[in-house]
């Protein structure tokens, strides 16, 4: 009201005064606007969607584990960070399977013969000095039990790095011979190594026939029954696989039957002490029928009861000679 | 009154659903605070009766896992003014008791306070057909109370049955299986201002809940705040909220009347901020901190430094004595319980058999009310502190919180079990198509 000039007197402009000049009144300091304690809408939906359990669990496990597998697939997916990966992998578990207090430097053998020995050490699927982590001993134990020369085997790495083997071998005790050639036994009848030839191990006792691994323990048997015998046996053999023939020396054959031959041996040893049956001229003794044993006498013998009967003699074949006459005339 | 029936039934299934779910959010919207719980709900097995725990009144079942409350906004005399000012206040007390509790919460279970109340008592009776009362007979005799014109826009809040005569025989609580020739029963039905419901549905739902019961606040906090020996012989609660003064009366375990003064607290820290030319803030401080109603001549020395921010030094530094804050204070005290004691004359309170009052709410904290209350109300008074429910902090257990308390009991122990009853099937419809359905069977 006041600056407005009303009454247009000349000489006066009707301009309103300008603003007072003065000292700045004091203002009130201006008070922030206290926040609002209410959480916003927004923020009371996403507290609210927190608090529940299913999208909680999404949010705390499902994507991060998401996300971990995506990175390291999207890493992998690359052929050459895969190599390096499996590379660096096996370099350090090498690295420490090679280390020094791991490595095997000495394989010692107990209880071997050489040619055993050699066979072993070449069995070895590994150059010495190697990690105790290569060499399996579960396989090589199976692997040396394969030796026919070998009964038992005990593997065992000792400190210091000394792979020790302790060997059980088996002993020879019978020769065989068969189709294929001579073999020795030990008293399972197991092969435990072939013979080229029958001297080469003079003190065994021979058996023969196919099939007379098997019965092994029995043939043991009947050599040990045979006593007196012994010095003329020249060998068992296995007839059918069934039965067996003992061989003496002058081509005399026992045939022993197939149950109980040792009981029949001894009562024909018994049979010869008494007689003195086999000195004579009797080409095979056929015990298989345990009531009856049966005789047959040698060739000799038999031209001899022949020419005293005044028959034609027989030849070593069986069949009857031609007269002795015609040939002279 | 059919209903009635549906509405009760349909609240009672409600806030059965979501206790199915195991948590449930109580809010108590007043109008100095909003306070909300988070209730759980673990069955009934977790005490066994050898562990020396009995039923405790229906608290033995659950507890409170998250507990919050803040000041409210925008609620005057116990109903919703502003929506979203509400909204905020809610938004605020459900969210921290949801981090307490660190569960979320979908359904919430309310009471009002103001919305201005109104008591009925129903009376109905039939005649027994079959000399005995049976199940459908308590339905037919809760159907039959004559209903009266509530008013325009009035819904029912609660609806109890208080009491069945059998044949003159009155004052049964369960007349099952009982014989006799007639039966009838008085209900209790207590009516709110439907409006102040729908607001209270539609800011609840704002907040992303859903409403699974209302109730009144005058009787959530007699539910809480009287001992089961004053609600079986009579009593009346009296919660002195913020808005609104919440007076209801019990007897035989029963609500049989509930009414609200639509004045409270607020009104006198407003008489405060008048007298003492104090901001509102102020005056409720020196309101909570000095207040009063009995002065005594200590109280004329006692100088209380008003404070304030409002940059005069003169008027930030004034005094005044306690006995003039009382001397505000106290005639808007008087004249708060001079309408209680108008609602109790008019509830027939005079003919109880026994004449408790329990003063509760916030207002009940005032230094000297009881003795106020004693001459006022001419009874034997108490101040009433809310029951203690488990995993309640201990801040939450002042008789402010009585309402809210109660809300809980009621959560775990509504007393609205009648309404399980089937409605007898009688209309017209239904009746016709048993007919229909008879004619089949025996035609075909």
């Amino acid at each position: 009201m006041q600056g407005i000039d009303h009454d247009r007197r000349p000489g006066f402009s009707p301009q309103p005064t300008p603003p007072r000049k003065g000292w700045p009144r004091p203002q009130q300091p201006a008070h922030k606007p206290k926040r609002d304690p209410a959480p916003s809408r927004f923020a009371y939906r996403l507290h609210r969607m927190w608090l529940t359990p299913y999208f909680r669990r999404l949010t705390r496990i499902g994507i991060p584990a998401f996300l971990i597998a995506f990175t390291t697939l999207l890493w992998l997916s690359d052929e050459d960070r895969r190599a390096s990966l499996s590379g660096g992998l096996t370099g350090m578990v090498e690295a420490v399977q090679n280390r020094d207090q791991f490595m095997v430097k000495v394989m010692t053998i107990d209880g071997a013969s050489a040619p055993v020995d050699k066979a072993l050490r070449m069995m070895l699927p590994v150059d010495l000095p190697a990690s105790s982590f290569d060499i399996n001993l579960d396989q090589l134990r199976s692997d040396i039990l394969m030796l026919d020369a070998v009964r038992d085997v005990e593997l065992r790495i000792k400190p210091d790095g000394v792979l020790a083997a302790k060997v059980v071998e088996r002993q020879p005790v019978l020769l065989w011979r068969h189709a294929r050639g001579i073999e020795q036994l030990d008293e399972t009848g197991h092969r435990v190594a072939s013979v080229t030839e029958r001297s080469v191990r003079p003190g065994l006792p021979l058996i023969a026939g196919e099939g007379a691994d098997k019965v092994a323990r029995e043939a043991i048997r009947i050599f040990a029954a045979s006593g007196p015998l012994l010095p003329r046996m020249r060998g068992l053999q296995r007839v059918g696989e069934r039965r067996w023939d003992m061989v003496l020396d002058r081509g005399q054959r026992i045939q022993l039957p197939a149950n109980s031959p040792v009981a029949a041996l001894e009562r024909l040893i018994v049979l010869d002490q008494a007689e003195d049956m086999l000195a004579r001229d009797i080409s095979v003794v056929d015990l298989r029928d345990g009531s009856r044993p049966v005789a047959r006498i040698g060739l000799g013998a038999q031209n001899e009861i022949r020419a005293a009967r005044g028959q034609p003699l027989l030849g070593a074949d069986g069949r009857e000679l031609p007269k002795q006459k015609d040939k002279k005339s | 009154m059919r209903d009635i029936y549906q509405q009760q039934r349909a609240m009672r299934n409600m806030r059965q659903a979501a206790l199915q779910r195991g948590v449930v959010a109580v809010l108590d919207i007043g109008s100095s605070k909003v306070a909300c719980f988070v209730l759980q709900f673990d069955g009934p097995g977790i005490y066994r009766e050898t562990d020396g725990v009995g039923p405790m009144a229906g608290q033995s079942n659950f507890r409170v896992i998250g507990a919050a409350t803040t000041r409210s906004r925008g609620v005057r005399f116990g109903e919703i003014e502003t929506m979203a000012e509400t909204e905020r206040a809610i938004r605020t007390a459900v969210q921290a008791a949801q981090k307490l509790a660190g569960v979320r919460v979908d359904h919430a279970i309310a009471c009002i306070s103001g919305a201005r109340p109104a008591s009925y008592g129903l009376a109905g009776e039939i005649a027994l057909k079959n000399g005995s009362v049976g199940q459908g007979d308590i339905a037919q005799v809760l159907g039959s109370c004559e209903v009266p014109d509530f008013g325009r826009g009035r819904q029912v809040l609660h609806a109890q049955p208080v009491n069945f005569m059998v044949d003159g025989r009155s004052g049964l609580m369960d007349p099952r299986e009982h014989s006799g020739q007639a039966l009838g029963c008085d209900m209790h039905v207590l009516t709110v201002d439907g409006d102040a419901i729908d607001n209270l549905i539609h800011v609840i739902r704002r907040c992303d809940m859903e409403l699974a019961g209302v109730a009144s606040g005058s009787y959530m906090s007699a539910l809480s705040s009287l001992v089961e020996d004053e609600q079986e012989l009579g009593a009346a609660c009296i919660d002195m909220g913020g808005g609104a003064t919440g007076v209801s009366i019990f007897v035989r375990k029963h609500m049989i009347f509930a009414d609200a003064v639509p004045m409270g607290g607020d009104l006198v820290t407003q008489d405060v901020a008048k007298g003492l030319k104090v901001p509102m803030a102020v005056a409720e401080r020196l309101k909570t901190l000095n207040g009063g109603v009995e002065a005594t001549g200590r109280d004329d020395r006692d100088l209380i430094e008003l404070g304030g921010e409002t940059g005069d030094w003169e008027t930030d530094r004034r005094t005044v004595s306690r006995a003039d804050l009382i001397g505000i204070m106290r005639p808007r005290v008087e004249e708060i319980l001079e309408e209680v004691a108008a609602i109790l004359d008019a509830a027939g309170f005079d003919h109880m058999p026994s004449q408790q009052v329990v003063l509760t709410g916030g207002g009940s904290q005032i230094p000297g009310l009881d003795g106020l209350a004693a001459r006022m109300l001419g009874r034997n008074v108490r101040i009433g502190r809310p029951l203690r429910i488990h995993g309640l902090p201990h801040q939450l257990t002042g008789p402010n919180f009585a309402s809210a308390v109660g809300l809980a009991l009621f959560a775990a122990h509504p007393q609205d079990e009648w309404w399980d009853f089937e409605m007898p099937a009688e209309t017209y419809p239904s009746r016709s198509l048993r007919r229909a359905y008879r004619w089949f069977r025996n035609n075909w």
